[in-house]
């Protein structure tokens, strides 16, 4: 069997793919690779269909064994990529032969690293998807070492020659976002928003939670409770304490406190790359 | 009603009451316009991702005081009714726990929307008296199964979880099962019924 051995997970290693919308009617949420354009790309670089499943690996760290020949790629932050020890550079397809190990090291910058294996990850998907959903527990569980996950049959061609140059993730964020649905809950939430806030270390799958100068209330509607309603992801969540939470693939599908603003789809990836301590400004576009 | 934006993909209905928003559920279910990626209704709220347009030029046109009829899914529970807050639920109902298991059983539900975990429904259709709120301090732990109520609604654990519902009793019904199909006992817009068991 093509399989990859788990020797170290690091951090903290998920299976993901690109998710599972349209069950939130159910209760669950759509879920998936939290920076879905770098598990894209390495997917496009070793070969498979951009929606094959990989590893989410929380700060590098991890440390997998080959079974079978493959070619593997690392994507997101810039990270040392080690094949039996000898550095191979992460961004770049790596023919991988059987009984290697692929060791990725520490993300200087960013947070969510990611590895793609020609064949993807063919654990058995659940509603559709591969991917872990830390809120509800669907998918399979956080990677231990000794686990196995086998690979399906290799799809495409490598990418060749491609040369990646990955993207620091900057210590200063500005999201672009679209005000709504419940801007009108808010006082002047477009000023608010755009001071500047701080990813907390309270942040995860879930959601980015932010501190800075708390949003309040208009005062029409200081004392009224909002009805449960669906939410999106990137929707930018304001609790009674007015410290928004960015809600990230694996939130809840219905909340109570009203969404002041969404961060436009292109700047998911970048939140998922933001540490603890970066900052954040929203520009309502 | 009014559309509200939600980010590029998304748009929430905002309903006027929960029977209008049952209605354009309805509606958009019995269409099932493409492109719709997610539908999720909400207590008073529909949030449409996926093909906006369709869904705001289908609502556009359609009769909400006569929405399709459709044949709504018909689910019934056997509880035990032992629920840890069954003489409180009594009391502040000024009733017997006979007569509030009474009144709990011979009630129709509807569910009307879902959240807080997989598969957990907020079920609508509560007896008056049974509208109680939350408990002061919620649980840390309640078991898979507890079926509870608070405020309008009443509903099932799918999971072990924290919460801070009042407990009636409990099923051994699963509410959610990944690999299942449907995955979901409840789904929006099914009918439910409870029925005691010893």
């Amino acid at each position: 069997m093509r399989a990859l051995e788990v020797l170290d997970p690091g951090r903290y290693a998920l299976v993901e793919d690109l998710g599972r919308p349209g069950y939130a009617h159910l209760g669950v949420a759509p879920s998936g690779a939290l920076d879905a354009a770098s598990l894209r790309l390495a997917n496009r670089l070793v070969g498979n269909a951009e929606a094959a499943a990989g590893i989410e690996a929380l700060l590098g760290g991890l440390s997998v064994r080959f079974t079978a020949a493959a070619t593997a790629a690392v994507t997101g932050p810039a990270v040392e990529v080690h094949v039996d020890g000898r550095s191979v550079g992460s961004h770049a397809p790596l023919a991988v032969r059987a009984g290697q190990t692929l060791s990725l090291g520490t993300a200087s910058t960013g947070l969510r690293c990611y590895l793609a294996v020609s064949g993807g990850i063919a654990v058995e998907p659940v509603l559709g998807s591969r991917s872990r959903d830390v809120l509800s527990g669907i998918g399979p569980a956080p990677l231990t070492a000794g686990d196995v996950l086998p690979l399906g049959a290799p799809a495409g061609i490598p990418a060749g020659a491609d040369v990646v140059v990955p993207a620091a993730a900057p210590a200063d964020l500005v999201v672009p976002v679209t005000l709504g649905p419940r801007e009108d809950w808010l006082d002047d939430p477009a000023h608010g928003l755009s001071a500047w806030w701080t990813v907390t270390a309270e942040s995860n799958r879930v959601g980015l939670r932010l501190d800075g100068t708390a949003l309040r209330r208009a005062e029409r509607f200081a004392e009224v409770e909002l009805p449960s309603e669906g939410v999106v992801t990137g929707a930018i969540q304001v609790p009674p304490s007015g410290l928004p939470v960015v809600f990230l693939a694996d939130h809840p599908t219905t909340g109570g406190y009203p969404v002041a603003a969404v961060a436009r789809t292109a700047a998911l990836g970048a939140l998922a790359q933001a540490r603890p301590g970066t900052r954040i400004r929203f520009r309502p576009a | 009603m009014r559309w509200r934006r939600c980010g590029e993909d998304a748009a929430l209905l905002d309903c006027d009451s929960l029977e209008q928003m049952r209605a354009a559920h309805a509606t958009v279910c019995a269409a099932r316009p493409e492109g719709v990626v997610d539908l999720v209704p909400g207590a008073r709220s529909l949030l449409v991702v996926g093909d906006v347009a369709a869904v705001r030029a289908l609502l556009a046109d359609a009769d909400l005081a006569h929405p399709p009829a459709g044949e709504p899914r018909e689910v019934t529970l056997d509880v035990r009714y032992d629920g840890e807050d069954l003489s409180l639920i009594a009391e502040d109902a000024g009733l017997s726990a006979d007569a509030v298991v009474a009144l709990h059983t011979e009630a129709v539900y509807t569910v009307a929307f879902t959240g807080f975990a997989p598969g957990f429904g907020y079920l609508t259709g509560l007896p008056s008296p049974l509208r109680q709120p939350r408990l002061e301090s919620p649980r840390t732990r309640v078991p898979a199964g507890s079926v509870g109520l608070a405020g309008e609604f009443t509903g099932v654990y799918p999971r072990e979880s924290p919460g801070g519902w009042r407990l009636l009793g409990h099923t051994s019904a699963t509410l959610f099962d990944p690999h299942a199909d449907p995955p979901a006992l409840f789904a929006p817009g099914d009918r439910v019924r409870f029925r005691r068991v010893e």
